[in-house]
């Protein structure tokens, strides 16, 4: 067993155990903390397929930005977990059927149904020297480069829904008005009185 | 079998997906778990994609995977702030309390 197959299968058994710890995590902190440890494996397990940019991507965008803002929402939200797994046994056998059907399906289609096909071939090492962020970009930018703008638009969108969803205004809460401060005039505020002065003395 | 080859990282992907389709089936009361169930998912994909892509020596499938990760993320910003608004609004995840649209 060489190198590269002790990892595959190191890093196959941590993110399956962390996947399964996710679905029957007790609070939704664990799930979420479990759930980092799932992508930060699968991002191992890309590097071994030569995805090396996908894997940082994935590191960089999941387990900094979108598990942050789960751990964020989870921690936020006051909720009552027990409430929450009171059908968990309930629905157990259903769920664990539905798996069970789900991988013995595609393993069948995997194992019997594709002996002809390539898939249990080795796939050829990649020569020296390659790189696979350069590869990527090269088509990114040149043969995709509409699809990557529309990407950067669905983000926008994203930001902008996501700020609007959450954005409120709550009576009697304190705050500047800003466009009422630029627009005060000098006679709003100071009111010049003319005080009839005696001369008299 | 001493070598990994395609097959064993889409026996892999196939396994991480079901557990996720039995994730959402019992944790379907809890809409934060079910949107990380939906996250496992789209993960075993980008495995699938990643897998042929390396196969067939295709760059194309790298690509589809990075805008699957760019979908991805939108949708859970976008989840998570109805998530917080739905909360804010009834106190409550619970998808089975979730019955006022009468749908």
């Amino acid at each position: 067993m060489d190198t590269h197959t002790a990892l595959f299968y190191v890093f196959s058994a941590v993110l399956l155990l962390a996947a399964f710890r996710v679905i029957t995590a007790r609070s939704p902190v664990y799930a979420a903390l479990f759930l980092v440890l799932a992508f930060f494996s699968a991002a191992c397990v890309w590097i071994l397929l030569r995805a090396e940019f996908l894997a940082i991507a994935l590191v960089l965008v999941y387990v900094g930005a979108v598990m942050v803002l789960f751990l964020f929402v989870v921690m936020m939200l006051d909720i009552n977990v027990e409430e929450l797994r009171k059908g968990f046994a309930r629905y157990l056998p259903l769920g664990v059927a539905v798996a069970l059907v789900v991988v013995v399906e595609i393993g069948h289609v995997i194992w019997f149904r594709s002996q002809g096909l390539a898939f249990v071939t080795v796939p050829t090492p990649t020569p020296e020297g390659y790189s696979n962020t350069k590869e990527l970009g090269a088509v990114l930018y040149t043969q995709h480069v509409y699809a990557f703008e529309i990407a950067s638009v669905i983000l926008l969108l994203a930001i902008v829904a996501a700020i609007t969803l959450t954005m409120r205004r709550r009576p009697g809460l304190k705050v500047q008005e800003i466009s009422a401060q630029v627009a005060v005039r000098a006679e709003d505020r100071v009111r010049i009185v003319k005080v009839e002065t005696s001369t008299e003395r | 079998m001493l070598t990994i080859t395609t097959a064993h990282y889409l026996v892999l992907a196939a396994i991480l997906f079901s557990l996720s389709v039995a994730g959402i089936f019992i944790n379907r009361k809890n809409v934060i778990l079910l949107l990380m169930c939906i996250e496992l998912m789209l993960l075993a994909v980008n495995f699938n994609f990643i897998a042929f892509s390396r196969m067939l020596n295709d760059t194309l499938g790298q690509v589809f995977v990075f805008f699957i990760l760019t979908v991805a993320a939108a949708e859970a910003a976008i989840g998570l702030a109805i998530l917080v608004v739905l909360f804010r609004n009834t106190r409550s995840i619970n998808v089975e309390e979730l019955d006022r649209l009468k749908g």
